[in-house]
């Protein structure tokens, strides 16, 4: 399969509550590793805040399934594109993201966090097979 | 070419699914493929055959049932989705011990890797939704 795998890209760009968008997307995701597809995130918009670190929704009660992400790289999803705008024009930095790593082919554990700017998120997109955008 | 369509809203509320069956339709019409719906979040509840508009509305989910026969469409229904929203076809309500079950003609309910097959084996997937 890996000759002919296809490159899909799930495209984030909702906040993780207020809409089931988020956690639905990230169901998909897990799902869809077992495909053996080539497979990345992206996050812009809102969809940025689904990655800030230190989330409590214990007042809003409802499932708080950040750390989720954190997991992706044992799930071979390597590569999470940020959008550099979207963090700036929320007040986010780097810093402010959960620490997501995966284990790369030397062994050692690296950030799958890549921010890019929105004409690099644009390259990015056009060079995929699938997008699935939530 | 082979479309498969994703369908990420309910009816009515939103206008996606009305713009996806016509995109199926004239698709279709021009000799296209269309190898499977999906339909996901709200989306799910195009498929209860529970919905009664009135008579001078459109009837969203009639529309794709009818669609579905006329042209064998492969319509689905994600479970996960689906249960959270109380969309049942015989088997799950039996699974889930309830006394009823309102899965509409034409509709199946699979899991999210026949989302996944969709992208893999269609040409195009195309999304309608927010």
């Amino acid at each position: 399969m890996a000759g002919d795998a296809k490159k899909f890209l799930y495209v984030n760009r909702k906040a993780p509550h207020g809409t089931i968008y988020a956690l639905e997307s990230l169901e998909v995701v897990l799902i869809g590793a077992a495909f053996e597809q080539k497979v990345a995130l992206a996050f812009l918009d809102d969809g940025v805040f689904q990655l800030v670190k230190g989330q409590n929704t214990k007042e809003i009660g409802v499932k708080n399934f950040a750390n989720t992400y954190r997991a992706l790289g044992d799930y071979d999803v390597r590569e999470l594109y940020v959008e550099a705008e979207s963090l700036a024009e929320r007040g986010l930095s780097a810093a402010d993201l959960l620490e997501i790593t995966h284990e790369n082919d030397a062994g050692e554990d690296v950030s799958s966090l890549r921010i890019v700017d929105r004409a690099q998120m644009a390259k990015i997109m056009s060079g995929q097979d699938v997008i699935l955008s939530f | 070419m082979k479309f498969a369509i994703v369908v990420n809203e309910g009816p009515y509320t939103h206008q996606a699914s009305d713009t996806a069956y016509r995109f199926a339709s004239a698709a279709l019409e021009k000799g296209h493929e269309i190898m499977r719906v999906f339909f996901y979040h709200d989306g799910v509840n195009n498929g209860t055959r529970l919905t009664v508009p009135p008579q001078d509305e459109r009837h969203v989910q009639r529309n794709w049932s009818e669609l579905a026969a006329k042209h064998k469409l492969d319509l689905v229904v994600c479970i996960a989705a689906a249960q959270r929203r109380g969309i049942l076809d015989e088997n799950e309500a039996k699974r889930q011990g309830k006394d009823a079950n309102n899965i509409a003609p034409g509709f199946r309910i699979s899991g999210l890797g026949q989302l996944i097959d969709a992208g893999i084996n269609a040409d195009r997937l195309v999304t309608f939704g927010d």
